[in-house]
């Protein structure tokens, strides 16, 4: 069997007393596009932050692409990474947000371009070229030069999904990403997501849209109370929950 | 279609502008007749009264030791600002430390030099000779006198440049947590370093906030700087008293201080304008006119007033 892009194996997690993950066992494929469900609070952001260190766990095992997440091992010692070395981890996987987070100061081209120039050393003319590619593959070839504040939520995701892409990522996260547009504008969100996923990135996607879960996702995961509820073919999964927390949620979202 | 049918029929959409009669505010008037008539008496007794000697005034305005007065000023404001701006910085940063007994230093020194006036702290840094009479740096032979390395300017300005550090770290502090979260979040996420989110990412937004009141700072500093005149640094005012010592004209040369402060102060304000608009880039869609194009504005609408009916905005500005 090939070495999974991502594994978890009872991931846990707790903010001072709060226990958030308890124990979370999963697996993402290379090219697999894993959907994550579940009611607000049930630790979704918090296992997709895990995912790039962006907060470290405190139990169990999680790796990506068969190297543990901040840490590595030696013999069976665990030997905390330095921080550059969980930078240079960072930067082969892409994160985009709920609420965008792109830098305001700078334009469509300089978001993307920043991190490629700035952590991976490329010359800023090919950053640029780079760029301009990238841009006019999400649809956004004519707001190279535009400043966030000039684009719309849908535009302004699109540009954050170039920049992610920019660092040429193994594996991408999302969370949540069409949830803080207006309706009228996920669609065309979705839909650079799934020629995302035809191309061959592996994903993991927290959403609420379950139309995108069924027709994209390999995987869909129920989250509830820090603990995977229930985990199958999307087709299957909506179709037929067997949990009846999973049957409470989606009769909520569907 | 005949053109009379046309304007009667798009009549409804773009009603004729409302030409009202204004309101009276006679109050208005009372006001401002009451203000020019105390600022012609103010302006006829400084015009007139001898003892303001507008001559000497003039005499000094230009003369060498006021010029060298206002240069020593300007270069102790803007050396104080830099070492106040780069202490600021430094300190903000070890203030948001996660290492405690680095952000209780900077905690301490803040409280140190924000709880003392610094008319006190210049006196201090002029006296440290009598404290340290040798500096040592800690190395046998490396020593110097502290009486020859510490000037009254070099103690006037290390005076000033701590204390802004105290008061600029504060500011900073400010612009840094008024940077969303999500915006390092995002940064980290890209695999930059601490220290490239904090340059390329934090700081320039940050600068929303730290420029308009680092601008205050600077002109406070103008101002305070004069305080370092009771060590006999020869900046403005000092340059100032030294001639009405010997002449007894102390009301016309500290007319002539305040004009230069006053020049000075005025200048830094437009600098301060311009500069906030540079650091709002990106912030809204339309930055604010600056002076120069709202006076070209209005000036050519007003020219321009009787073709502007047919340019909807243009009767919009003119309100
Ligand atoms: N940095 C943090 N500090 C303390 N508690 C947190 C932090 N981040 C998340 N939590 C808590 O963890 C729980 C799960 O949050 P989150 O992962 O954001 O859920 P979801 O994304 O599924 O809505 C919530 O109860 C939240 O309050
Ligand atoms: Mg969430």
């Amino acid at each position: 069997m090939s070495t999974p892009m991502l594994q978890a194996e009872g991931v846990h997690k707790r903010f001072g007393d709060n226990e958030v993950l308890k124990g979370i066992t999963l697996r993402v494929e290379p090219k697999e596009v894993m959907c994550l469900l579940g009611p607000s609070g049930s630790g979704k952001s918090t296992f997709l932050r895990c995912i790039n260190h962006l907060e470290s766990i405190d139990g169990g095992r999680l790796s990506v692409d068969g190297e543990l997440v901040g840490y590595r091992q030696h013999g069976d010692k665990i030997y905390e990474l330095r921080e550059s070395e969980v930078a240079r981890k960072r930067a082969e996987i892409g994160m985009v947000f709920q609420r965008f987070n792109l830098f305001p100061h700078m334009t469509a081209a300089g978001n993307v371009m920043e991190a490629p120039v700035h952590v991976k050393g490329t010359d800023r003319r090919a950053a640029r070229a780079e760029a301009e590619r990238l841009l006019t593959r999400v649809g956004l070839a004519d707001k190279i030069d535009a400043y966030p504040a000039q684009l719309s939520g849908g535009q302004q995701q699109r540009v954050a999904i170039a920049r992610a892409l920019a660092m040429e990522p193994k594996l991408m996260l999302f969370d949540e990403p069409t949830s803080a547009l207006d309706p009228e504008l996920v669609g065309e969100v979705l839909e650079v997501m799934r020629q995302l996923a035809e191309s061959g990135m592996t994903m993991v996607v927290v959403t609420h849209e379950i139309g995108f879960a069924r027709e994209v996702g390999d995987t869909a995961v129920f989250m509830d109370g820090g603990v995977v509820v229930e985990s199958g073919p999307p087709k299957e999964v909506f179709a037929n929950p067997k949990h009846t927390r999973t049957q409470a949620f989606l009769s909520k979202v569907l | 279609m005949p053109p009379a049918e046309t304007a009667a029929a798009s009549a409804p959409e773009n009603p004729e502008e409302i030409r009202a009669v204004p309101v009276r505010h006679p109050g208005r008037w009372v006001a401002a007749a009451i203000i020019v008539v105390i600022a012609v008496a103010l302006a006829r007794s400084v015009a007139t009264n001898p003892r303001f000697q507008w001559g000497v005034v003039g005499d000094y305005l230009f003369a060498a030791p006021v010029e060298d007065g206002v240069l020593k000023t300007l270069e102790l404001t803007f050396l104080a600002m830099v070492i106040g701006i780069v202490l600021g910085i430094l300190l903000a940063l070890m203030r948001l430390s996660a290492n405690p007994l680095v952000s209780w230093a900077s905690w301490l020194y803040i409280w140190l030099f924000r709880g003392t006036p610094v008319l006190v702290q210049i006196l201090f840094w002029y006296n440290v000779a009598a404290v340290y009479p040798k500096i040592t740096l800690g190395l046998p032979f490396l020593h110097a006198n502290a009486n020859d390395l510490i000037t009254p300017f070099m103690a006037g300005l290390l005076a000033l440049g701590l204390n802004e550090g105290a008061y600029m770290s504060e500011i900073v502090r400010a612009g840094i947590i008024s940077v969303d979260e999500g915006q390092s979040e995002a940064a980290q996420a890209l695999g930059m370093s601490r220290l490239q989110t904090m340059r390329r990412v934090v700081l320039p937004q940050a600068m929303r906030v730290i420029v308009p009141p680092t601008g205050n700072e600077t002109i406070s500093m103008l101002k305070t700087s004069s305080l370092v005149s009771v060590i006999t640094v020869p900046e403005l005012l000092f340059s100032v008293q030294q001639v009405y010592s010997r002449t007894y004209q102390t009301i016309p040369l500290l007319i002539v201080a305040s004009i230069w402060y006053l020049a000075m102060t005025s200048v830094l304000s437009v600098g301060q304008y311009y500069l906030e608009r540079r650091f709002g880039r990106g912030s809204s869609r339309n930055l604010p006119e600056t002076p120069l194009q709202k006076l070209r504005r209005v000036v050519l609408t007003t020219r321009r007033q009787p073709a502007v009916v047919e340019a909807p905005e243009a009767s919009e500005e003119r309100r």
